[in-house]
């Protein structure tokens, strides 16, 4: 069976594999999306960060003997922890002034994380093993899927929902984007609000850092990673609409999928399709698919 | 610091020495200007980078006692893979700070953007971590010398010998930029001239994030060779995935542009048994090792074939100025392409009229784990090409002031 001339295994393949590269999409983008609902904050050390996670997802493994399951939940722990502190330190002195300090800082810091981890690990990246219990590949019928892959679709998953559903239904959820939506009155009602923002921008830092961590074993864990796809998470917030969170999970796993079909029709085109689209959605919806407009 | 004092102490005592033999070199403001362009911080910079200038400053140190009482002093910078950055230090250096030569790093763009400024400077540039073959062909100039590799002698090691060895249908996993598109072209003409055919391509994103979706298309075109026209991370990652993907299992990997660093970077287990080219390896002589052992202990890695380059390009160079008692650019050109190419580097190398150094290329196979006996043990020589038959003949050469002649 053929569509277009490309035949329907092919299809289902890019299809799924489009879902695995949308899930790092949906996790990173929603780490943007919090930090922005909340800090308005345009958080570009954000490729960094997770850089950072897989960073020491490798540390962890190779100085440590700290295997991928324990990693996963310390890395992004760590990396939590270093957004504390950057946030109680540099970020809380800008929230008063234009985005653009935020980003210009937020870059600065990204450009100090990688040539940090250059000057002691090189380019070159540094090898990750997938873990013992995810070897081996599942023959699908109309494709082979490595077990890893598929887990990083499951885990994202669950990570995204689960975090869709604390803040979307909780009550947690609910002084938080009470706190988004007016501060001062939030305040008035006995919350602590600066603590709440601290905490959620290490909360959305941890989350790049787990995507950090998920990647190591696909890619090669080198102090540039981040940057490669920092451009493409901040294409996927702004299509998704700045702040909306389901919207930036649906966005990120619905343009993993369209690139994925666009390297098959025009290979050439799959960096830049989601710019495209982006031109187009901010073209006819400004606010994003999912945003308010204000 | 430390370096520096060692300079200073190696000056010193060439000072001492050299009063004697007081061969006078007429040198420009009195001392020789090296300047060294490369990428220092982004994706070329393990192959090349702080490396190169290390291995700079090695060949610096060893010559130094040729040089009595004279300077030699290195500049370099980082042009970040911008051809404007590139060419207008390059001008910076020759203008305002005296530079003598130029030693060329990595990117094709940023050193065809360079060799033009040094030709217009006349002034040598002698490339070392560029690969593409326009600088001896359309984009030649009387100033410039391709030193270590270049696409063509890529693409004819491993393409020919791939063919050789069986695989004769090929499908080519390009890099979507000039680079890639030569080196597939190339590649191509050679397996094609070997008596191999080429089933199709697909063309990835430079720095693109996933591979798996081209590497399905290629496992889908049943061909044998999955030729890999990419470099550095790219190459890494889409063998990785190639591994993980099982497309290793039905086809074999040839890397076209690989260098040890990114050997050493997979490990073994993914990488064993493919086939490279390459100009020069740290285990291949005892002149070569003893070298890439000082290299080592300084940079705590083995040297690439371009910071082996680095160091005998600026050895030959610095023995070129000696030769000819001057840095004149005109006198130096005429000696390098006249002195013959000794060192650990290469044996019997030439700098040929259109700036082409011949020198023996190596088709190298990947050793298997259980063959390798040491860290950074990862080669082994299965061919050892000729450097007549390596690169591209002078008869071939699209240089315009060669052919005129």
């Amino acid at each position: 069976m053929e569509l277009f001339g490309i035949p329907l295994s092919a299809l289902l393949s890019q299809l799924l594999l489009g879902l695995v590269n949308g899930s790092f999409y949906a996790i990173l983008s929603l780490g943007l999306a919090v930090i922005f609902g909340l800090l308005n904050v345009i958080n570009f050390a954000h490729g960094a960060l997770y850089m950072m996670g897989a960073m020491f997802a490798w540390m962890g493994l190779t100085y440590f003997g700290l295997n991928y399951w324990v990693t996963l939940a310390v890395a992004p722990l760590l990396v939590g922890v270093f957004g504390v502190i950057i946030e109680r330190l540099l970020l809380r002195h800008l929230y008063k002034l234009d985005h653009l300090y935020g980003l210009l800082l937020t870059f600065g810091l990204t450009l100090l994380i990688e040539g940090f981890f250059r000057s002691f690990y090189g380019v070159s990246g540094l090898q990750y093993n997938v873990p013992e219990q995810l070897t081996g590949a599942r023959n699908l019928g109309f494709m082979i899927l490595p077990n890893y892959r598929a887990w990083v679709v499951v885990a994202s998953l669950i990570v995204c929902f689960g975090t869709w559903y604390v803040i979307e239904r909780t009550k947690l959820g609910a002084l938080l984007r009470a706190g988004t939506e007016n501060a001062k009155l939030t305040e008035a009602f006995g919350v602590n609000v600066p603590l709440m923002v601290t905490l959620t921008y290490g909360f959305g830092v941890a989350l790049a850092a787990f995507a950090g961590v998920l990647a190591a074993p696909i890619l090669q864990v080198q102090p540039l990673m981040g940057s490669n796809l920092i451009i493409v998470v901040f294409a996927v917030v702004v299509i998704g609409g700045m702040g909306s969170i389901m919207g930036s999970i649906l966005t990120g796993l619905g343009l993993g999928v369209i690139e994925g079909f666009t390297r098959v029709f025009y290979p050439e085109a799959s960096a830049t399709v989601v710019f495209v689209i982006m031109a187009i959605v901010l073209l006819l919806r400004p606010a994003g698919l999912f945003g308010k407009e204000k | 610091m430390k370096l520096n004092k060692i300079c200073a102490a190696l000056a010193a005592c060439g000072m001492a020495f050299g009063m004697s033999t007081a061969s006078a070199q007429k040198l420009s403001d009195d001392k020789i200007v090296i300047g060294f362009i490369t990428d220092m911080s982004s994706l070329y910079s393990d192959i090349d980078g702080p490396g190169g200038v290390e291995a700079i400053r090695m060949a610096i140190a060893d010559m130094q006692k040729e040089f009595p009482g004279k300077k030699i002093e290195l500049v370099f910078a980082d042009h970040q893979n911008k051809a404007d950055i590139s060419s207008s230090k390059v001008r910076e250096w020759i203008d305002q700070g005296g530079a003598d030569v130029i030693i060329g790093g990595t990117n094709s763009a940023t050193m065809l953007a360079a060799t033009k400024v040094a030709a217009e400077k006349k002034k040598p540039i002698i490339h070392v971590g560029a690969a593409s073959s326009r600088l001896t062909n359309e984009d030649c100039t009387p100033y410039s010398v391709h030193y270590a590799y270049d696409t063509i002698a890529l693409a004819k090691g491993t393409g020919a010998a791939v063919v050789k060895t069986g695989g004769k249908s090929w499908f080519f996993l390009t890099a979507d930029y000039a680079f890639g598109h030569s080196l597939e072209k190339d590649t191509g003409d050679v397996v094609k001239a070997a008596g191999g055919n080429v089933v199709g391509a697909v063309r990835h994103p430079l720095s693109a994030s996933d591979f798996s979706s081209f590497l399905l298309q290629a496992q889908n075109s049943k061909a044998q060779i999955l030729g890999l026209a990419n470099a550095g991370g790219d190459t890494i990652n889409s063998i990785k995935a190639a591994n993980e993907f099982g497309v290793t299992k039905n086809m074999k990997l040839a890397g076209l542009l690989m260098f040890i660093n990114d050997i050493h970077s997979l490990g073994l287990p993914t990488t064993q048994g493919m086939f490279l080219t390459d100009g020069w390896y740290w285990n291949q002589s005892a002149e070569s090792r003893a070298w890439a052992q000082k290299f080592f202990g300084k940079m705590k890695r083995m040297p690439s074939m371009l910071q082996a380059g680095d160091y005998s390009a600026v050895t030959q160079y610095l023995m070129a100025v000696k030769t000819a008692g001057t840095d004149d650019a005109d006198a130096v050109m005429a000696q390098l392409k006249k002195q013959k190419i000794n060192d650990m580097f290469a044996k019997g190398g030439y700098i040929r009229p259109d700036g082409r150094m011949i020198h023996e290329m190596y088709l190298m196979q990947v050793k298997t784990q259980a063959e390798s006996k040491e860290p950074w043990d990862y080669f082994k020589v299965a061919q050892t090409i000729p450097g007549e038959q390596a690169f591209q003949s002078l008869e071939q050469s699209r240089c315009a002031f060669v052919t005129k002649k």
